[in-house]
């Protein structure tokens, strides 16, 4: 994996002539966990599809890219959905990367980092055969099976259960240390245990939050991190008023 | 009830039915005979029915392998380039405004009386459905897969190889268990309208020298046929095609 580079995007996007958001100013840190806060419907999402590429019905005017780096061929992405590929086993969906760009499989490798997730008794097993959590965890493996230095994570742990969760947030943690990590989530707590620089997203502006101190994945129970959740959770019920 | 009672159940109630019309009603063998008189011709003919089911079966099984491979590779075809599916597609709806019936004479007419007027005459009858399953469900792909398969640098050969064919397959099972069902449709007009052989040729036969049992056991036998075949396709489609999506 080449160093991994700070991202950077500032400018407006707009879908089918309808803003999604006007003079936005992002930074992501180069090698850190970068946190994307927002609720439903402020464009956290498209921010992720156009680092990745995939934001062709999206008119963006502005600049965004890598630091020292062409985005193309330099990212990762791993979504709420795990997106695996039912028919395929879960050592087949790891190499998925490698089948579908015509590389030679390395199966030694998707083995070691199955292990790596915990998964290696399961990897000859199907989607349909292994629960939510062991999907994401997959899905993960096969996200570090790319090996990019940019990984650009959608709510991947969203749809789990709250053991589950914290689980994930913590292997995700350990193994994507050293990437440039962009972490789209709606959840304050997630933000607040895993981000090194977090940005809250609202309808007009997007605000910097201190993180809590402690080193990422930081306890839940810590009680900096319970208070910069609260603060969040503050800032984004006062944004969005009740109608 | 299980389902293999139910459908002797409901084989032997066909039956009464059928039974108690010709009783009932005093009706003369050339017009309707009884199912005893029908069975007893299917077992003192089923040399002759036999010879001819082959000739069908051959025809529909012919029929039906092109039609699957040929609708599938248009599928594909259609479902890659934009440009097929611009001059294509309009040309397979209109193909289906053309009743199937009112080519087999000119398929005759190019491919003569034997096994191949017959056969593409079941392939241009399983053609559509066939294509239209398959090209619907490989345009269905699941839009966040191929959103994960371009970040990871796949050309679209291997996109449409490694997922949106796999995905796709349930959809032409779907299409291939019509066509299991339309092919033997295909057959029997190409050989009402000119054979030598088959059980639609001994039917047309069998029907104008008044022996209307004959006729019976012959579609019996086609339908039996056609019920076979439905339910080796459906096996097949269950075992290979239709994976959990």
């Amino acid at each position: 994996m080449s160093e991994a580079p700070a991202l950077y995007l500032s400018g407006s996007a707009s879908f089918e002539d309808t803003p999604v958001f006007t003079g936005l100013d992002l930074k992501v840190a180069a090698g850190r966990w970068t946190c994307l806060l927002g609720s439903s419907g402020v464009g956290k999402s498209t921010i992720l599809k156009l680092f990745a590429g995939l934001a062709d019905q999206v008119d963006f005017t502005g600049q965004l890219g890598a630091e020292g780096m062409d985005l193309d061929g330099s990212v990762a992405l791993m979504a709420q959905d795990d997106l695996l590929m039912p028919w395929l086993t879960a050592l087949e969906n790891v190499l998925l990367g490698a089948r579908l760009r015509g590389d030679k499989p390395d199966t030694a490798r998707a083995l070691d980092v199955l292990e790596r997730v915990g998964l290696s008794e399961k990897s000859g097993q199907k989607p349909a055969e292994l629960s939510g959590g062991q999907r994401q965890r997959v899905a993960l493996a096969r996200t570090l099976m790319e090996d990019r230095p940019i990984v650009l994570l959608d709510e991947p742990f969203s749809a789990l259960d709250a053991k589950t969760r914290a689980q994930m947030q913590d292997l995700a943690c350990e193994l994507l240390a050293g990437r440039t990590v962009l972490l789209v989530t709606h959840d304050p707590a997630e933000a607040a245990r895993l981000g090194h620089q977090i940005v809250l997203m609202t309808e007009n502006t997007t605000q910097d939050i201190p993180p809590p101190q402690s080193d990422a994945p930081r306890s839940a129970t810590d009680p900096d991190v319970l208070r910069t959740q609260g603060d969040m959770l503050a800032l984004l019920c006062a944004d969005t008023p009740i109608e | 009830m299980k389902s293999w009672q139910a459908g002797l159940a409901s084989t032997l109630l066909g039956l009464a039915i059928w039974k108690a019309v010709v009783v009932i009603g005093d009706l003369p063998k050339f017009i309707l005979p009884s199912p005893g008189l029908v069975a007893e011709t299917l077992w003192k003919s089923r040399a002759l029915i036999a010879d001819n089911a082959l000739v069908t079966s051959s025809e529909v099984l012919v029929g039906l392998f092109l039609g699957a491979v040929l609708g599938g590779l248009s599928a594909i075809g259609l479902a890659a380039s934009p440009m097929a599916r611009a001059l294509v597609r309009p040309m397979l709806v209109f193909s289906q405004a053309v009743p199937v019936f009112a080519l087999a004479p000119i398929l005759t007419l190019w491919l003569g009386y034997g096994l191949w007027s017959k056969v593409a005459m079941a392939l241009i009858i399983i053609y559509f459905p066939v294509t239209s399953s398959f090209f619907d469900a490989l345009m269905r792909t699941n839009k966040d897969w191929l959103g994960l398969a371009r970040v990871m640098g796949a050309t679209p050969f291997r996109v449409m190889w490694h997922i949106r064919i796999p995905s796709a397959l349930p959809g032409f099972a779907s299409g291939l268990r019509l066509a299991a069902v339309y092919a033997p449709i295909g057959a029997i007009i190409g050989e009402w309208v000119g054979a030598s052989k088959g059980l639609g040729y001994l039917m047309l036969l069998a029907n104008g020298r008044a022996k209307i049992d004959l006729m019976f056991a012959a579609l019996i036998v086609l339908a039996v046929l056609t019920l076979c075949l439905h339910a080796a396709v459906d096996l097949f489609c269950r075992r290979v095609l239709d994976r959990p999506s």
